[in-house]
């Protein structure tokens, strides 16, 4: 209600006399430049309207509904509730199966519509649905950093540090200063199931399963070695042509549908500065090549990163190149992907593919020192 | 969870093809091949890492219907070259003793260790390597010095240790010959947990058995823990037995570990254990029957690899 005289005021003061339409003022009559709020409850809701006209005091309706809008707050908190609890009840120190791993992709989405999106970027040979989670605060194509996971599907701990991990970059957002600045300007791709036929198997049949499960010709074995799998070097040394072996590199590059989905979207994105690939067990850091470090990115890059690394964890600090041919992060690297690593993380063989849930939490920590690193770096070495 | 596993299809035609010389019995080449047949039959089909064949398929195996068994004709050795041209798998002279050359050498080193003084309450691993060399000894082999320090994993504790190994040239496997002194090998002593263990288990009132140690999430039952390492111990032989430069061996699981009956004051045990091979990434199935006693250690009576068909 807006009054014009003062003697609106003296008659509004009066409205807040009459008891019997339990008018509840929000915002009390004190002056002519004030506006004046008031509840009415639909019952006396004419009785007002008459009384305001009869006096030739103006007013609007605000909200028209009070209840309407009151419901629809609670319904969308209760939702924001199941959801935040939905990521936030979600056991990260727990290996979940590949359609648990799923639908939480779709709640941390939820969550942070502002940040993450989710995108298929295929099938697998099964059909199954391939997504990357995309951490974004904006642009066109940003200069970003690509991080998979699980491409060998029995190293459990490298999905569950890739979940992990997601959930900390998007629960850090807003609050670590460093992650805040790198999304102000890069993107950050992960894909947290790089191999989900395999995954599916180790649940269902062979906890021991590595390879995708397509099916060779010729043979009653199934299964291509996904790192083995990529155009550089492709069946050179480290690689077998016998399709029942677990380094099977495939009948050609980029013939498992796994891969090829990747390789097109690095491609057709054309902006990725760093490519990171994880993998377990062996605790290392690696970079490509059989070169020495000084060949890559300089010493300086690998050095301050091993520090991170292994600063005081592991007991077994070693970096050697991977020249198992026809690697993911050898290809990237040709591709003019400067910052190309792979992690092999815990633990170095007491239990090896089978891990103890327990060190889930512990291994995705101490790996997100090293990661963090490596895409600060990236942020600051624009090239 | 998949079914019951049917029956292999086999021919022993077929099988007497495979040109294995890896099984360390004396058994003819029949009787291992139908023990190999007995076992798969047996296994459990839970996904434990045991190989299930294709449901309800047929098939003749061939090569290219097997696991090769580190078969040089189908892997290449990878060639994990650093720093130059100058390491490759037949450096000679000081080694970088984080490169693989002188890791894979330490990791025999463990194995013998746990051979040796491997027990339910006293497991050694490999901690770091500090310097190493390699050399080779006339045509007869390769001879790697090592300094290098091994963490016993129950006790916690830390030992510096000394070893020579010693690969020998030849186109068969044969087990390296290792020489290791370690400070205070004796200080690490788990004898009275050994000997209550061996109380509990030695009276053959109920048999123990015990699968998939670990499980697939990595969880042990604490009073399954021993077996798991008695597993280890056991298998270490293996390891030891089938090590070379190429490769990196870790047991990756004990399908079946099932006690029988004591035999002469030895707790005796039939085992089916998962080895994992990081160089060429193969799993490979190892039946073990072995004994153990505080006094005795651990013995291998008999092991024999499983070959698989139709992986």
């Amino acid at each position: 209600v807006n009054v014009q005289t003062e003697k609106h005021i003296h008659i509004l003061k009066e409205l807040e006399t009459k008891e019997e339409w339990e008018l509840d003022f929000w915002l009390h009559p004190v002056s002519m430049e004030l506006p004046i709020d008031i509840h009415v409850p639909y019952s006396s809701l004419a009785s007002v309207k008459e009384y305001l006209h009869q006096h030739d005091i103006l007013f609007s309706v605000m909200i028209n509904n009070l209840q309407e809008l009151l419901d629809e707050e609670k319904a969308e908190m209760s939702e924001n509730e199941t959801r935040e609890r939905g990521t936030r009840s979600f056991n990260f120190g727990a290996y979940h199966r590949l359609e648990t791993i799923y639908s939480w992709m779709d709640t941390l989405v939820a969550q942070y519509p502002n940040l993450v999106t989710k995108q298929e970027i295929g099938r697998s040979y099964e059909n199954r649905p391939m997504y990357v989670l995309k951490f974004s605060t904006g642009g066109n194509k940003r200069p970003a950093i690509w991080m998979d996971t699980g491409i060998h599907s029995r190293e459990w701990v490298s999905q569950a540090t890739g979940v992990w991990t997601a959930n900390k970059i998007a629960t850090d957002y807003g609050k670590d200063a460093s992650l805040t600045s790198l999304l102000k300007t890069m993107d950050i791709y992960m894909l947290l199931l790089a191999n989900p036929d395999g995954y599916a198997y180790t649940h269902s049949n062979d906890r021991m399963w590595r390879k995708t499960r397509s099916r060779n010709v010729g043979s009653t074995c199934r299964g291509v070695d996904p790192n083995r799998n990529w155009d550089a070097g492709f069946a050179g040394p480290g690689a077998s042509r016998n399709p029942c072996s677990e380094s099977y590199h495939g009948p050609s590059a980029h013939s498992e549908v796994e891969v090829k989905n990747v390789v097109n979207l690095i491609k057709s994105h054309g902006n990725f500065k760093s490519f990171i690939s994880v993998h377990a067990y062996s605790q290392l850091l690696m970079y490509p090549y059989g070169y020495s470090y000084l060949s890559i990115s300089g010493y300086d890059d690998v050095s301050v990163l091993l520090h991170y690394y292994f600063g005081n964890k592991h007991s077994l600090s070693s970096v050697f190149s991977d020249q198992a041919s026809g690697g993911s992060i050898d290809w990237s690297y040709n591709l003019g992907i400067k910052y190309s690593y792979a992690f092999e993380l815990r633990d170095t063989g007491r239990y090896g593919f089978i891990l103890p849930a327990n060190q889930i939490i512990p291994t995705a920590t101490e790996t997100w020192l090293a990661l963090k690193h490596i895409m600060e770096y990236v942020r600051d070495h624009p090239y | 969870m998949p079914g019951p596993l049917p029956s292999c299809s086999h021919t022993f035609t077929a099988v007497f093809s495979f040109s294995s010389s890896i099984s360390q019995t004396n058994q003819s080449m029949a009787l291992r091949i139908l023990l190999a047949l007995v076992v798969l039959v047996g296994v459990d089909g839970s996904p434990t890492g045991t190989m299930a064949p294709e449901m309800g398929s047929a098939y003749m195996p061939t090569d290219s219907n097997c696991i090769p068994e580190m078969a040089n004709e189908t892997y290449q050795i990878p060639f994990q070259g650093s720093e130059g041209d100058a390491e490759d798998a037949m450096a000679t002279g000081d080694l970088n003793p984080n490169h693989y050359p002188a890791q894979r050498a330490a990791k025999v080193v463990q194995h013998y260790l746990n051979t040796r003084h491997g027990s339910p309450f006293r497991l050694f691993g490999l901690h770091s390597v500090e310097n190493g060399s390699a050399e080779n000894v006339n045509d007869t082999g390769r001879k790697y010095q090592l300094g290098l320090t091994v963490h016993e994993i129950i006790s916690n504790t830390t030992l510096n240790c000394t070893a020579e190994v010693i690969f020998p040239d030849g186109a068969e496997q044969q087990p390296p010959v290792v020489q290791v002194s370690c400070e205070d090998l004796s200080k690490s002593n788990a004898t009275a947990e050994e000997e209550a263990f061996y109380q509990q288990y030695k009276s053959n009132q109920s048999l123990v058995s015990a699968q998939n140690l670990p499980d697939s999430y990595g969880h042990i039952d604490p009073d399954k823990k021993p077996f798991w390492h008695l597993g280890i111990v056991a298998s270490s032989f293996v390891m030891l037995n089938e090590s070379n430069e190429n490769t990196l061996y870790n047991m990756a699981q004990v399908a079946n570990i099932t006690q029988l009956a004591t035999e002469n004051e030895q707790l005796k045990f039939d085992s089916h254990i998962l080895l994992h091979d990081m160089v060429s990434q193969e799993i490979l199935h190892w039946k073990l029957l072995f004994t153990w006693s505080p006094a005795e250690g651990v013995e291998v009576q008999d092991m024999e690899q499983l070959r698989r068909c139709n992986h």
